[in-house]
């Protein structure tokens, strides 16, 4: 997944000198920008300077109860995913046990989102209808792969839109467990635990809601 | 930004000097909520308490960069600690085959947080603290993975603690990525150990001081 750059602001680029300064630095920062270009980051739209209203997660309502709930619609079809994984027959035994564990922990994040919605005075997203492709044993870990490391580089690509530190936080929370999730099945597929390298890259909603766009029915 | 960007809090320049923010306010029962279930699942990574969010979203750390200075050096006392372990695992965990591989990977990753760190925070006008003396006391690879599983879950602790004091929205997008791929790191050690890659649904967080008690054992 490549996410998009965006908007970067130019006073902070020239704070932090990056473009002139160290590659180190270059690199870290762009790390949130996605790929060696000179942009630092994809995701600094900034409530101060009232971004926050033309960001991607507009749709899903403003400000962090967009980011909420656009984070709720990707939970919703990774618990969809997990449990008709596990009603598919596919998997067994300790394998099962896994989808297993990843789907509760997705439920509660989907009931922590609600909740959290819910206390912001929003309406939470309503459950998309799914339906994923489950075809062999082989092709749904595949799928897995993608939707966890998806999920984690949709949650670092919002990181830096939210407002509110607690939801902030919640969202980090979150985030480092999408990332557990990936690396666990990247290491089932055999592929790299960190496919990004050192520094993990994020993916704009724009980018991951086409990416799962297939998988939505209704 | 948010009010909690505004408020004013000292640098925390090395690990000897961290405060332990001590403060409430705010909106607890929203947050409560929120994050009930992130409270809950501490037990799940037995030593790891999980700290209270909430205060310390809300005396989060200074608005100017001499804040984000501060947090990026807290950040690279654990990097460093990280990269020297695995530098020294290469030879000393007596690791073979996947595991092996796994460690120079994991030393190579950390090495470049290290690096990247150092750069960020000159870049941003700070002095980077200098690398303590370390000692990790391990003599065969179950004792050099049981140390590698306590880091990767502190560091993944520590930067989710650390993350909502960050003014900059550019470092936090960093201090972000550098999280997840501790996530990436602890998953892949729990796995070589046996034990639940994502033992809960939300990570814990912890505090400076939290995290200081759980590495100050290791400083030499």
């Amino acid at each position: 997944m490549v996410p998009e750059a965006t908007k970067t602001k130019v006073s902070r680029r020239a704070l932090l000198g990056v473009g002139g300064g160290s590659a180190a630095a270059a690199a870290f920062l762009a790390a949130c920008g996605g790929g060696g270009s000179s942009t630092m980051t994809g995701s600094t739209t900034s409530p101060a300077e009232g971004g926050a209203g033309k960001s991607e997660t507009e749709q899903f309502g403003k400000g962090d109860l967009g980011i909420l709930n656009y984070a709720l619609t990707l939970e919703y079809l990774e618990t969809a995913f997990y449990a008709d994984v596990v009603k598919s027959g596919l998997f067994k035994g300790a394998n099962l046990a896994v989808i297993k564990k990843f789907g509760e922990e997705e439920a509660e994040h989907v009931a922590a989102l609600t909740a959290a919605v819910k206390q912001m005075g929003g309406k939470p997203a309503p459950e998309p209808k799914t339906e994923f492709p489950l075809e062999s044993a082989k092709a749904v870990t595949e799928l897995a792969g993608t939707v966890e490391n998806l999920g984690a580089a949709a949650y670092l690509g919002q990181a830096a839109n939210i407002e509110s530190p607690e939801v902030l936080a919640s969202a980090l929370a979150i985030h480092s467990v999408e990332g557990r999730h990936a690396a666990v099945l990247n290491t089932v597929l055999g592929t790299s635990i960190t496919p990004d390298g050192a520094f993990a890259k994020p993916a704009d909603a724009k980018t991951v809601l086409k990416s799962v766009e297939p998988f939505i029915v209704g | 930004m948010s009010d909690a960007h505004d408020t004013h809090a000292p640098a925390r320049p090395d690990l000897a000097a961290v405060e332990v923010i001590d403060e409430s306010g705010g909106d607890l029962s929203r947050s409560e909520v929120i994050l009930k279930g992130a409270l809950a699942a501490g037990a799940a990574y037995g030593t790891l308490a999980v700290s209270p969010y909430v205060r310390r979203a809300l005396a989060m750390g200074s608005g100017s960069n001499g804040g984000d200075v501060g947090i990026l050096n807290f950040a690279l006392t654990l990097e460093y600690l990280e990269s020297t372990f695995y530098k020294e695992a290469k030879t000393r965990a007596k690791a073979k085959g996947d595991l092996k591989k796994l460690i120079g990977m994991l030393a190579d990753d950390e090495e470049q947080h290290v690096e990247a760190l150092q750069a960020t925070i000159k870049q941003l006008g700070g002095k980077p603290v200098a690398e303590p003396k370390f000692d990790f006391p391990y003599n065969d690879t179950a004792g050099f993975l049981k140390l590698a599983q306590t880091f990767e879950d502190t560091g993944v602790s520590a930067y989710n603690g650390a993350a909502p004091m960050i003014a900059s929205k550019e470092v936090l997008g960093a201090a972000g990525s550098i999280v997840q791929v501790e996530a990436r790191h602890a998953a892949a050690i729990r796995l070589q150990n046996g034990e639940e890659p994502a033992p809960a649904a939300f990570d814990p967080s912890l505090d400076e001081a939290q995290v200081l008690k759980a590495v100050e054992p290791f400083l030499a």
